[in-house]
């Protein structure tokens, strides 16, 4: 048969048609029997299993003679049958169809995976908002699932009145929600020296963006009255076993750092530091504390472990840049994107996201020719500043092999740099802070893949 | 950690009068917060200063630290800390120069293959804090002031900072700190550290014609391709963007409108079957002994920091040694699989212990 010779040229395995009848359908036909519905729907499988093996679903069926697209024509098992009930999942999940999207490790980047990183999957993801599921996770000594009626928020140091804040008192106090990206420092630091990983979620995926909700810091320390003037440095420490702590300066812990209990409208997730954690806008993440449970004012920087051994960027001449802290303009197109395959030519809506810890994203350039020519994207409502904004371009594929870039501009003037550009003064071994213009190349073939050019 | 003096008696004078009263300064919001006790604010504020302030007073020998290093630290960081087996190595890369220089020298090598903990350190301080803070990394906080002195001393005589014999102590941490190998190897003159520094890297506007060649200097080699396993499972199965099946070479052509991956019509239904298949102990196991950080020194069939699970059901096989081993696991043990001692795993639950000691006896 001319579809057996098709599958082989396409380089596919047969498969028996059974394998096209979902685990439910079959479950239901072996224990109910086939109902009128069941059997339209079996057929109705069959079908796309034959046309799925010629390659071209609606073309084939229409060619075969058919009148129409059966998906249309016959009835569907949902259209024919009661459908559940309200309250099966008291907290919603996601479609069974949505499953491949998930948090990630990558592979062989760390050893243990209590200190590791889980990538968010920005194919998939649309807007600026990650949901709360899908956060990037980033774990220096594991998680932990904190008792807030046993949480406290400690504040201390060059302070009239040191204090202490249970969550009750914390979450009376006059709230704010605002929407931030939170970016590791040592996201797409994978690939400062070559193209090491396959997709935008390995390359870029230690990005994230919710709505936070919390008091001011601002607030807290005018309540214990803060040396504002001696103190010019905060420190943050998280109540977990890895006590994680980091360095933030007064100016900042005055402007807009926030202490968090919410995450897109509910508490946040615990792998995202329920019920505490510190958003500081802009900057690296492992400066927005999770489990947060002291901030003690000071009159000099505090030198902990991830500011005098890692998050450090170390330069060609061997100097390590200390306290670098502020995530640069950069942005990404997430589709089409790298491990994405493209099934024809035509039309293709470009999308990606774009921010800057120094404030709001002002335009952002899309090239489909690797970087010689450029044109302007939209960029979706809101903008806002330290968070992601959503960009779009029209595209029109011809089947020609192209090379994908976004270029962003932020509020400053500031312009994202090629990887020439960036390894020029920084070299390749600086590990944090990579916001190179990243390429995706597009082959004839449809398949995308991560590349670095000239 | 900051003290100021007049703040205590302050706050014992409060503590005295009413118990935990409510702080003076929240006119602007009554009722909310209070003050600290003194001996909460000793309890949490544990940090050590760059300038040691905050430093708890003790000493310890690195020959003390050598014997503890042994017992809590070395499954992790080896023995003579140098293992890149679980994390970075801590000691290596060094030289009595850079002690001179308080510059390291193979910081500006890019051959070398990795940097150490004392390459990069250039504040004592921050080596004290974080042992005493967070390690040993499964029960941390569980070092007196003494043996952290210790183990800090026990790591410096490694990299041949200080000698054998030697005993740190708050009164010559001062001393040591001028001998860091990379004490002169940092700087904060760089436009990152706050929202108005000026950044080093300029991008290029430009919009036509623009400067670049274009050519593809770096790819994922062949061999790679499925190295983050099937890219297909890791992309929406329907829609204009599916991901490639990198099971199998590259498509030979565009696949055209109405292409169904051989993958998409079971992979939805596969993690839902998962849960019910006959194999779903097995991996809910697996799934617990990662949970547990097992698999970051026992592999399923390679022997790595420890014995691999093939390995340990072979010694035991047909012997009754599951409450045995199950103790070894909740107390810890050494010797049976050479120097490097199994850590204690008291926060594990007796139950998963078991489990997971039958699961590794069946081979996993």
């Amino acid at each position: 048969m001319k579809t057996n010779d098709l599958r082989l040229k396409l380089g596919r395995l047969k498969r028996a048609p059974e394998n096209f009848v979902s685990a439910e359908l079959a479950t239901e036909v072996s224990t109910d029997g086939v109902t009128e519905a069941r059997r339209g729907f079996l057929r109705n499988s069959f079908l796309a299993a034959m046309a799925a093996g010629a390659g071209t679903a609606s073309t084939l069926a229409f060619a075969q003679g058919s009148t129409g697209d059966p998906t249309i024509l016959d009835k569907q098992v949902w259209q024919t049958t009661l459908g559940q009930p309200v309250a099966v999942r008291p907290y919603g999940v996601p479609s069974k169809y949505e499953a491949n999207l998930q948090r990630r490790e990558s592979p062989g980047l760390t050893r243990v995976s209590a200190a590791s990183v889980s990538f968010a999957p920005l194919q998939g993801l649309f807007g600026i908002i990650t949901p709360n599921g899908l956060h990037f996770e980033r774990h220096h000594q594991g998680w932990v699932d904190i008792d807030p009626a046993k949480h406290r928020l400690m504040l201390n140091g060059m302070v009239k009145q040191e204090m202490v804040f249970t969550m009750e008192d914390l979450m009376r106090l006059p709230s704010v929600s605002r929407i931030h990206f939170i970016e590791c420092g040592a996201n797409t630091g994978m690939e400062w020296g070559n193209v090491a990983v396959p997709t935008v979620q390995y390359t870029h995926g230690m990005l994230s963006c919710c709505e936070f909700t919390g008091v001011p810091l601002s607030i807290l320390l005018d309540m214990a009255g803060a040396d504002i003037k001696k103190g010019k440095y905060i420190l943050a420490e998280g109540g977990d076993g890895s006590g994680m702590t980091r360095t933030i300066s007064m100016e900042m812990a005055l402007d807009d750092v926030l202490v968090v209990w919410g995450m897109n409208g509910e508490m946040l997730r615990p792998e995202n530091g329920y019920p505490l954690r510190l958003v500081v806008p802009g900057v690296q993440g492992v400066s927005s504390v999770k489990w947060l449970r002291r901030i003690e004012v000071g009159d000099m920087p505090y030198a902990t472990k991830d500011e005098a051994v890692h998050y450090m960027d170390l330069m060609p001449d061997g100097i390590h840049r200390q306290y670098t802290s502020i995530q640069e303009c950069k942005s990404v197109i997430t589709t089409p994107s790298g491990g994405q395959q493209l099934l024809e030519t035509g039309f293709y809506n470009i999308s990606g996201m774009a921010w800057s810890g120094r404030g709001k994203v002002k335009r952002v350039d899309v090239s489909v020719d690797g970087g010689r020519n450029w044109r302007e994207a939209r960029m979706e409502t809101p903008v806002l500043t330290k968070a992601i904004t959503r960009f779009n371009i029209d595209w029109v594929w011809d089947g020609k092999p192209a090379i994908l870039q976004s270029r962003v501009t932020d509020e400053t003037g500031h312009v994202q740099p090629s990887y020439r550009m960036l390894r020029e003064v920084r070299g390749t071994r600086s590990i944090y802070h990579n916001n190179a213009i990243q390429s995706w190349k597009v082959d004839t073939n449809g398949e995308v893949s991560n590349v670095q050019v000239g | 950690m900051y003290k100021l003096a007049k703040t205590l008696t302050g706050i014992v004078a409060l503590t005295l009068l009413g118990g935990l009263a409510n702080a003076q300064d929240t006119k602007k919001f009554p009722g909310i917060g209070r003050a600290a006790t003194p001996a909460e604010v000793a309890a949490w504020d544990i940090d050590v200063r760059p300038d040691f302030k905050g430093l708890p007073k003790g000493s310890g020998t690195a020959e003390q630290g050598q014997e503890l290093w042994e017992a809590k630290c070395a499954s992790c960081h080896g023995v003579f800390g140098e293992s890149n087996e679980v994390f970075t190595p801590i000691v290596g890369g060094t030289t009595a120069k850079d002690i001179k220089t308080g510059r390291v020298a193979s910081l500006t090598d890019p051959n070398q293959p990795q940097r150490s903990t004392l390459m990069r350190l250039s504040t004592l301080s921050s080596l004290y804090d974080y042992v005493y803070r967070a390690m040993p990394w499964n029960a941390p906080r569980t070092l007196s002031a003494d043996e952290t002195y210790a183990l800090v001393a026990y790591m410096l005589s490694l990299a041949e900072i200080v000698p054998e014999d030697f005993t740190l102590s708050h009164e010559n941490v001062r001393e040591i700190q001028a001998l860091l190998p990379n004490r002169n190897g940092t700087t904060t003159e760089h436009g990152m550290w706050t929202v108005s520094g000026k950044p080093d890297v300029q991008g290029n506007p430009c919009m036509t014609n623009c400067p670049t060649d274009g050519k593809i200097t770096s790819l994922l080699p062949d061999f790679a391709r499925n190295a983050h396993e099937n890219i297909t499972e890791q992309n929406r199965m329907f829609g204009p963007f599916r991901g490639a099946d990198t099971t199998k070479p590259a498509l030979k052509k565009l696949p055209g409108a109405g292409f169904v991956a051989p993958v998409a019509a079971t992979s939805a239904t596969a993690t839902a079957a998962a849960t019910v298949a006959p194999g779903a102990n097995a991996a809910t196991l697996q799934t617990l002994f990662q949970k547990h950080n097992c698999t970051a020194c026992h592999a399923p069939a390679a022997k790595g920091v420890g014995p691999s699970i093939a390995e340990i059901a072979k010694k035991y096989k047909e012997q009754d040694v599951v409450a045995k081993l199950a103790t070894k696991v909740k107390v810890g043990g050494a010797g049976v699989w050479g120097a490097i001692p199994m850590p204690p795993h008291a926060q594990m639950s007796d139950a998963d212990i078991t489990n997971l000691v039958k699961w590794m006896l069946a081979g996993s």
